[in-house]
């Protein structure tokens, strides 16, 4: 038990040290040495830290851009992902080989490809050109999770709705789509995260402060003559937060997602 | 006939997607790799080898190779060594376990990018709190720029990643662990194994599936992984902490020689592709897809 309580201390406590600097007043952050906890603490930090750096505005930034990639993935991976469920197609062990292909693949190995890309489109700052790099990059989790919610919904079900009048896409929506409910949060939820925390196609891709998101805006200001270390915490205290509580509600569907099912 | 002119609307979107995001920028890269770019991005014909004999001749590319190969090696390693006995704790009864399963994720959940900022500042050779804990405890007399120095920075740098590395890869054990029923270790308790026995005969070796799943993920991560090393030390100082990942990012963004970058990247796609290769054999995916 102990050994359980000291596993977390050690993941925890970067964490917590993050909250205590973003809990110091300025003067004392910079103090040679540093102190261990607050001498003041300095809870107004949390407020003035929208005044002190541009957090609002990476946080829209990042809220659209990762709502949207969301919705796209979300709305081309659910009937990928139905269809490869339900019907043995020509070419179907080809295209999940390819969708698991892309999912090993990180934009970050293909950044150099994606920039000249976008540069060509001429979708360089823009939030299209992220939106559109993260959903493809991020469709085949969705794939494969969704697959495998569809698969394990049983046919009769959808059979029944149909002998009782329901079309396909009456069927899809009103019987399948509610079943495979909690397969469609995770989906959410996971690409999201994964769109919120993304950083090195952002940094490449933007270039005015307008358009950075969080993990580009916050980092960006490490370079500043004097870094202001607890509202660059408190801010990131202000995105991590969210996320983490999020991606503990989708922890137990996670790993045979991430890891093609092959290990559940 | 009819099935497949069924199948065309239902995976066309994500096909597309794919095709046009995944896989155009790979192509991208490796055409770039083999033509003549000037700094500002316009291709000026084809180049055939230059640019891979442009990117040979750099003397800083050796160690790098040298260095990619440690830290990929290193970070796996541990972050394996680590996560067995970390699963092996999350799996067992306690009080709290749920709330130390949480704190776990942490981590994995938070952005790498925050992640590498807030042990930068632990770090700081100023103000960070490692050197206030290490003079109170005597360990060393006065404060150290930890990331001034390669090896040092090096070492730093591969902490943080198995730092992040350990909750997914531990998760995913955990997970194989689950499979493993209790009946077989009961049964070789009952038949007088101790504990560390009944682990290295029964559940060490039914967890070889789910360790090898992880291992060749984390190959992939690790080799991949970019905001640790840019946000700590952005390869520096020179080109003494960077990988071969880092190292394309440099040549193409900051010195602008995007040939001899997508040569770098190219030799990067390929090796990761062959761990792909490598991942498709472990997690024996044909079964999956069944």
């Amino acid at each position: 038990m102990i050994s359980g309580w000291v596993l977390a201390l050690v993941f925890g406590l970067p964490y917590i040290h993050m909250l205590i600097t973003a809990l110091k007043p300025l003067d004392e952050v910079l103090a040679i040495p540093t102190t261990y906890t607050p001498t003041s603490w300095a809870w107004d930090n949390f407020t003035g830290v929208w005044k002190e750096i541009p957090l609002a505005t990476f946080i829209k930034s990042s809220l659209i851009i990762s709502l949207a990639a969301t919705l796209i993935v979300i709305s081309i991976a659910i009937p990928a992902a139905y269809y490869a469920a339900r019907n043995n197609f020509r070419g179907r062990s080809l295209f999940l080989l390819l969708v698991l292909t892309t999912q090993m693949f990180s934009p970050t190995s293909l950044v150099v490809g994606i920039f000249r890309e976008i540069v060509k489109f001429n979708l360089v700052d823009t939030y299209l050109s992220l939106i559109l790099i993260y959903s493809a990059f991020n469709l085949a989790f969705s794939i494969w999770i969704l697959s495998s919610f569809f698969k394990s919904i049983p046919v009769e079900i959808e059979e029944a709705a149909a002998i009782d009048g329901c079309g396909r896409f009456k069927t899809l929506f009103k019987v399948v789509l509610p079943l495979a409910l909690p397969g469609i949060v995770t989906a959410f939820i996971f690409t999201f995260i994964a769109a919120w925390n993304e950083f090195v196609i952002a940094l490449t891709l933007t270039s005015s402060p307008e358009r950075e998101p969080l993990t580009v805006g916050l980092t960006s200001l490490i370079g500043q003559y004097q870094v202001q270390w607890n509202f660059l915490f408190a801010g990131s205290l202000i995105a991590i937060v969210p996320v983490v509580i999020l991606f503990i509600s989708i922890e137990k569907w996670l790993v045979g997602g991430l890891t093609a099912g092959s290990v559940k | 006939m009819k099935i497949r002119l069924g199948a065309f609307p239902w995976i066309f979107p994500a096909l597309a997607m794919i095709a046009v995001f995944v896989v155009w920028p790979a192509f991208e890269m490796i055409r770039t790799s083999f033509q003549e770019i000037d700094p500002t991005g316009i291709a000026k014909g084809w180049a055939g080898l230059e640019n891979y004999r442009t990117l040979f001749e750099n003397p800083d590319l050796k160690p790098v190779l040298v260095r990619t190969l440690f830290w990929v090696a290193g970070i796996v390693f541990f972050t394996i060594a680590i996560s067995l006995p970390v699963a092996q704790l999350l799996n067992a009864n306690f009080p709290g376990r749920k709330l130390v399963r949480w704190v776990v994720i942490i981590p994995w959940a938070a952005s790498v990018v925050m992640t590498s900022t807030i042990f930068k500042w632990i770090l700081d050779p100023y103000s960070g709190v490692l050197n206030r804990i290490f003079v109170d405890f005597g360990f060393i007399s006065e404060p150290r720029d930890w990331l001034g120095n390669p090896t040092e920075a090096m070492i730093w740098l591969m902490v943080v990643a198995i730092f992040v590395s350990i909750p997914f890869t531990a998760f995913v054990l955990l997970a194989g662990l689950s499979t493993i029923p209790t009946e077989i270790m009961e049964a070789a308790r009952v038949d007088g194994a101790t504990a560390l026995k009944g682990y290295r005969a029964i559940t060490f070796p039914l967890l070889q599936p789910a360790l090898l799943v992880a291992a060749v993920i984390n190959l992939i991560n690790v080799f991949n992984s970019f905001p640790i090393i840019w946000i700590m030390t952005m390869g520096g100082p020179g080109y003494m902490t960077d990988t071969t990942t880092t190292l394309a990012y440099k040549i193409s963004f900051r010195d602008q020689n995007i040939g001899a970058s997508a040569s770098m990247a190219s030799i990067n796609f390929v090796i990761i592709f062959i761990f792909i290769l490598l991942f498709l054999r472990v997690s024996k995916w044909k079964e999956v897809t069944k």
